[in-house]
């Protein structure tokens, strides 16, 4: 469960989680520590942001983050003091910085060269192995980093300042529950008695997938179509193949080939065109994936996975497999009352 | 031997016209020309002698075998095997090379794949060097001749020619015509030559005129 200010759930989370959206706003340390007090709460994991680095988003959290996404350092040391930040593989590898190494944050979320934090450098103590998560795109430090760096851009806005001091803030609250009747009962409390509000990740994605169903759906209907289509190509071709070659076919009967072996004859030719069309449009498929993917992991350093080939393909495949034997009976029909002595006469 | 007793026979679609066939008796490695004006039915005969065609009336047996007895599995078997027909417009596996068309040929034919002997014809039709081509790469003359090389490469019971020398100028035509002897007489098959040239005439002694 995700705890943050009120707003948009489906913001929260998609702020908090997947790191696409803008926060809601901060909420008082006070406050998130207050929930956290609570006896349901397994763990519950602090987190602060709104700088960047070329884009990459700096996080202020706890080493508890990096543990539930199960990320362990490739290289160097995890962070231990303030001003100390570990990599995400792949913000390490774009943003080409190594151990050693510091930067600036700037402020806000997306890359700007006017307010840049520049008297409280980072330098990278670490560098994460890849995880395939949201955690390989960002740049993690402590709490304390990020709250120094605002109370350094605070000093000069004097009234801002002594706010802070008194209260510190945090973006949002991760929460993990012994069981799932306490999250919802302290879901419904924090958004009826407090000023925060709890969402729950796995809902809101999945009304996110709702709202998005309708696009679903249709590329679905599509590719059906194109299925179709397909299939029915297979179908016309061989019809064609049987057809342009009559001559062959009724030769080999003078050869003393049987019916059936010209079956099979047509079917392998059959099997062989969806195959190679299967496998074909398998890698066509990937390199498309493979594509949007480093595409959309330039433009909102999100990141699609490549797999091996999974069951639901295996299962097109056997699909492909039936409908090129029921394409060939189907085309092969003419083959059974095949006239041999027309087609050859038949100069 | 060939023997083919009181034929007749009608296109479904045409039911109105019936060839009559006279009666054919060839001995044990007896050759016979089939002479006639075109129309007349001698692709249809030759079809018939083939199995590929069924006759209204009447029956063709090769040897002690009637060929209307035999079930199509048996037909197919005993057409690929004792049959070589040369076809007048010749046809072949088009993707498929020379050597390869003559090799399923012989692999359908169920016989043991002879090496030697299909190095020996390549040799005689004049076919070695281009035996690796595709069969679109060839000449008419070598399409011709590699035609004649399919009909007989099996060692055919009979050999059933339609036309093979209707392309082929004098010098070509003659040895054609001695090749096909020769080889009816190395596989002690019956030939069965369909023709209107001329040129062939004087080869053959027995004619049947349609």
């Amino acid at each position: 469960m995700v705890v943050g200010a009120k707003g948009s759930p489906l913001q929260l989370v998609l702020s908090t989680i997947l790191h696409v959206d803008n926060p809601t706003g901060n909420i008082s340390l006070d406050e998130a520590l207050r929930i956290r007090k609570n006896p349901m709460i397994k763990e519950a994991i602090p987190v602060s942001y709104g700088d960047n680095y070329k884009g990459y988003k700096i996080l202020g959290t706890s080493n508890q983050y990096l543990h539930k996404y199960g990320a362990t350092c490739k290289e160097g040391k995890l962070n231990t003091k303030n001003f100390e930040a570990v990599l995400g593989s792949g913000a390490a590898k774009n943003l080409n910085l190594s151990i050693g190494n510091t930067f600036l944050g700037s402020h806000g979320l997306v890359q700007n060269e006017i307010d840049v934090h520049d008297e409280k450098p980072f330098a990278v103590t670490g560098i994460l192995a890849p995880t395939g998560t949201v955690v390989d795109h960002l740049i993690i430090t402590n709490l304390e980093s990020i709250w120094e760096v605002h109370e350094h851009v605070d000093h000069e806005e004097q009234e801002r300042h002594e706010e802070q001091e008194e209260h510190k803030e945090i973006t949002a609250l991760l929460l993990n529950f012994r069981n799932p009747i306490g999250a919802l009962q302290l879901s419904r409390s924090i958004n009826k008695n407090s000023s925060l509000q709890a969402a729950f990740p796995k809902l809101e994605i999945d009304r996110l997938l709702k709202f998005l169903g309708v696009g679903f759906k249709t590329i679905n209907s599509i590719a059906i179509a194109i299925l179709f289509v397909a299939a029915l190509s297979i179908f016309i071709s061989l019809i064609k193949t049987v057809r342009e070659r009559k001559h062959e076919l009724a030769l080999l009967r003078t050869y003393g080939a049987t019916t059936f072996q010209l079956l099979k004859l047509v079917f392998l030719e059959a099997l062989f065109l969806s195959v190679v069309g299967f496998i074909l449009g398998w890698f066509l498929g990937r390199l498309g994936l493979l594509l949007f993917s480093k595409l959309a992991s330039d433009t909102y350093t999100y990141y699609l996975g490549i797999s091996l080939p999974d069951t639901e393909e295996f299962f097109i495949f056997i699909i492909v497999f039936f409908t090129t034997i029921l394409a060939t009976i189907l085309a092969s029909y003419s083959l059974f009352k095949l006239n041999i002595s027309k087609i050859l006469a038949d100069a | 031997m060939i023997r083919t007793t009181s034929l007749r026979f009608a296109y479904q679609n045409t039911k109105t016209h019936t060839f009559y066939f006279p009666d054919i008796d060839l001995s044990f490695e007896q050759n016979a020309l089939i002479l006639g004006s075109s129309g007349i039915g001698k692709t249809t005969l030759l079809h018939l002698l083939a199995g590929l065609l069924v006759p209204k009336k009447g029956n063709v047996f090769i040897g002690s075998t009637c060929v209307q007895e035999l079930t199509r599995s048996q037909l197919n078997n005993f057409r690929g095997e004792h049959i070589g027909i040369i076809f007048q417009r010749a046809y072949f596996m088009k993707s498929l090379s020379l050597i390869e068309n003559l090799k399923i040929r012989e692999k359908l034919s169920k016989k043991t794949m002879d090496q030697e002997r299909r190095i020996r014809l390549l040799e005689k039709l004049d076919l070695t060097e281009v035996r690796n081509k595709k069969v679109q790469e060839l000449s008419e003359g070598q399409r011709q001749r590699l035609s004649i090389a399919l009909g007989i490469i099996h060692k055919p019971r009979v050999i059933l020619a339609d036309e093979p020398t209707s392309n082929l100028d004098d010098k070509n035509c003659e040895r054609v015509v001695s090749l096909l002897k020769k080889e009816a007489q190395i596989c002690r098959s019956n030939l069965i030559i369909i023709t209107h040239d001329q040129r062939v005439k004087s080869h053959f002694d027995k004619h049947i005129i349609l």
